[in-house]
């Protein structure tokens, strides 16, 4: 049994390399970036092994534990990486469930990411090769730290399983993603710093590691190549207890997961609460707002725009601060603005087919336009406006506030004119409703690329008056050019507001069954 | 209300110059195999998809001249699209009302009718994303008919409905028809079209095979053998023999 659960996982891997040709490159690529991944590290770990003992240990153990880590996150955050031995597709099969574990556990070692690991943790041994009994130790380590990897990330998605097929965990897991996502580069430049900064800082994190889980395996050769065989008997206990444990658990979700099949858990709900639609005005604009806010709160695709919002300040402090200068954070208020204005560009796109009501209702383009801006103001005016004002506050730069609020509105409100054009005209490929945000559409490609790329450009270009006063304001440091920026940005913003609604309205009422049956194409 | 409507899809002619008639207060049923261009019949004339030739009327308001005065008079609940599924179910329907430009106090009335009418009530506070597909389509034609429509046009109103829903919304669109309502279905189903409406027409491969009222239609046989001997293509082979289990 275990090696036919083998032979299907083998199987699976080669008919997906047969699927078509450019995904067998996508593969071949993939596997020669690993290879020389691996080479790397087997050269680097086998360098390792001649320098001093104290900075081997700290290397292998953080190098070690990021691995274990990834392996336990990975799957957390890209739901359905490696879905292919789905537990839950097992459950019409009568496997008896040791055997079944055994195969599932060894076939997570089948493929490119388990056997690079495999490979990484077994050249440990040609590191510690100096001193014989940590070599011999740190083979039994490494296939001991697959094994926790494999289990670890078995564990985690059995029991996303369940979690999974419930939409509201789906829709929760893809909305928080982005964050991580988003702070990638400040949490490497964080990271990256510390160790720059203090010398000590990897040792003692090293130190902290080596008695985790994450850690304990790679650590155990060291404390024997140190001759503290009592830490290293210590360390093993940890690890070898970690795995039984992590068994033990994956033996009872996997157990749970074979005798409940995916169900969504549906709390029934009875009428009355109308929500937003309660609190907008009772007309076709106050309804297509409702709903279309309704959707920035409940609809992962917008919701992971808003959640990028707070982050936006963090994120240009991390940007500002490698080159010293923070002036840039002054201008969060613009550049929330613009992203956020830009945000409803694909609104149609993202309707998908389920625009066929609006075109049914025969409401107007103009009334449709301007709800849709409507639901965007709600919540992006205060967030602009309280992005443009603080950071100006917080420098102590308060003089610049008209002409930084010119900026913000201007940005603001011509981008939402020019979006409202856009999406009339424009449909593209985005992920479809109830998909993740991240994921990419086939076939989105140049065409969605070169709109993007041009629509920036005239946005900049509506844009130039508010920008040409704004750097006479700075160029001349003239209070009154400031004070004229936020005149032009909220007069000729509000124009382009209307004249972008109207026009954007009248093409939506020429071309709607052109539009429903172009986002019917994505489907 | 149909003249000479056609459609292609690139070298595919999916509606090859349709011609129908649908009285007004009659119970239409609109019938073929799959892939006959029932759906983009009905989307051609409710103004969902604008047709390369032909043109259709609503009581007499050209559909594709007059838009909004067609739409008005109209219901639809077209097959195969999403709907804004991250609303409950009694936003949906409230907002298909509000986006005809109806009073927010009687589309409250009406959505509390429809949904207790649909047996929709203990689920109005879900999700419609979270909803089976037979809910689906009851909520989808709560929202055709939140406007009170002089027309209903239903692209397969039947499909995945269990059958105590089925049967009460038949009785809905029933007492629609004898107050005075049109209604156009599409189905499958033989038997109920047979049942349930007084005119029929047979489409395949984007024309009309035969039109009347059920009765002229089916000449005497059911109204099932009479769209086989229509259509075509059964398969009277002996195939599957080792399915038999003696």
């Amino acid at each position: 049994m275990v090696a036919h659960l083998l032979k299907l996982k083998l199987l699976l891997l080669r008919n997906s390399l047969r699927r078509s040709t450019w995904q067998l490159v996508g593969v071949v690529l993939g596997g020669l970036y690993g290879l020389g991944l691996l080479g790397l590290i087997v050269a680097g770990l086998i360098v390792l092994g001649t320098l001093d003992l104290d900075l081997m240990r700290t290397v292998v153990v953080l190098g070690g534990s990021a691995a274990v880590l990834g392996w336990l996150v990975i799957p957390l955050v890209a739901s359905g990486v490696d879905m292919t031995l789905d537990p839950a597709r097992f459950v019409t099969f009568a496997v008896p469930m040791r055997q079944l574990m055994a195969g599932l556990a060894l076939g997570g070692v089948i493929g490119i990411p388990g056997i690079v690991t495999l490979i990484a943790f077994l050249t440990l041994t040609l590191t510690w090769i100096r001193y014989p009994a940590a070599a011999v130790a740190a083979i039994v380590c490494a296939l001991c730290a697959v094994l926790l990897c494999i289990v670890g990330s078995r564990l985690i998605t059995t029991a996303g399983t369940t979690l999974s097929s419930s939409r509201r965990f789906k829709d929760l897991s893809s909305t928080v993603a982005i964050i991580p996502l988003i702070l990638l580069g400040p949490i490497f430049a964080g990271i990256t710093a510390g160790f720059q900064n203090s010398p000590e800082f990897a040792g003692e994190l090293a130190d902290i590691l080596s008695w985790t889980p994450l850690g304990v395996f790679v650590a155990v050769p060291a404390d024997l190549a140190a001759g503290d065989a009592l830490t290293a008997v210590a360390r093993f206990c940890i690890g070898i207890g970690t795995i039984a444990g992590l068994a033990y658990l994956w033996h009872k979700s996997l157990s749970h997961a074979l005798v409940t099949p995916p169900y969504n858990a549906v709390t029934r709900k009875g009428a009355g609460d109308l929500g937003l639609f309660a609190r907008f005005p009772g007309t076709p604009t106050g309804a297509v707002a409702a709903r279309a806010f309704t959707y920035w709160i409940r609809d992962p695709r917008y919701a992971a725009s808003v959640i990028v919002v707070p982050l936006l300040p963090i994120l240009l402090w991390f940007i500002s601060r490698d080159s010293g200068d923070l002036s840039l954070l002054n201008y969060l208020g613009p550049i929330t603005a613009f992203l956020l204005a830009w945000s409803i560009s694909a609104d149609i796109s993202y309707d998908n087919t389920a625009f066929w009501l609006h075109l049914s209702a025969g409401i107007s383009g103009t009334a449709d336009r301007a709800g849709r801006v409507l639901a965007l103001m709600v919540f992006a005016l205060p967030a602009v406006l309280v992005f443009t004002i603080v950071p100006l506050w917080l420098s102590e730069s308060l003089a610049d506030l008209p002409m930084m609020l010119g900026l913000s509105l201007g940005a603001l409100l011509t981008g939402a004119g020019f979006s409202s054009v856009l999406s009339a005209r424009y449909t593209y490929n985005v992920p479809l409703p109830g998909e993740s945000p991240f994921k990419t559409p086939p076939g989105t490609g140049f065409s969605m690329l070169a709109i993007q790329a041009i629509g920036w450009v005239v946005l900049m270009v509506l844009l130039l008056p508010e920008i040409a006063l704004a750097i006479a304001y700075l160029v001349t440091g003239d209070a009154v050019l400031g004070w004229l920026t936020l005149l032009a940005g909220v007069v000729l913003g509000t124009a382009v507001l209307i004249g972008g609604v109207r026009l954007g309205g009248a093409w939506y009422d020429k071309r709607g069954p052109e539009l429903l049956q172009a986002v019917s194409v994505n489907k | 209300m149909l003249r000479g409507l056609a459609k292609r899809f690139g070298e595919k002619v999916a509606v090859n110059g349709i011609d129908l008639d649908v009285p007004a207060g009659s119970f239409y049923g609109l019938v073929g195999p799959n892939g006959a261009g029932k759906t983009t019949t009905l989307s051609m004339a409710t103004g969902l998809l604008r047709p390369d030739y032909g043109q259709a009327w609503v009581h007499g308001v050209d559909v594709w001249e007059s838009p909004l005065d067609a739409k008005r008079l109209m219901g639809i609940l077209p097959d195969g699209v999403r709907l804004f599924d991250r609303l409950t179910g009694e936003q949906l329907v409230t907002y298909a009302g509000l986006l005809r430009g109806m009073d927010r106090d009687e589309v409250a009335g009406r959505v509390a009718d429809l949904l207790r009418a649909l047996d929709l009530a203990q689920d109005a506070g879900t999700l419609v994303v979270d909803y089976s597909a037979g809910m689906t389509k009851k909520i989808a034609l709560a929202s055709a008919l939140v406007h009170a429509p002089r027309l209903l046009v239903l692209d397969e109103p039947f499909e995945s409905v269990d059958p105590v829903s089925a049967a009460n919304i038949r009785d809905i669109l029933a007492t629609y028809v004898a107050s005075g309502g049109t209604v156009i279905v599409s189905s499958h189903v033989m038997d109920l079209v047979q049942r349930m409406c007084d005119h029929v027409a047979v489409i395949a491969s984007g024309t009309v095979l035969a039109a009347g009222t059920v009765d002229a239609v089916r000449g005497g046989a059911s109204l099932e053998d009479r769209f086989v001997e229509l259509v075509g293509g059964r398969n009277t082979a002996e195939g599957l023999s080792w399915l038999r289990t003696s």
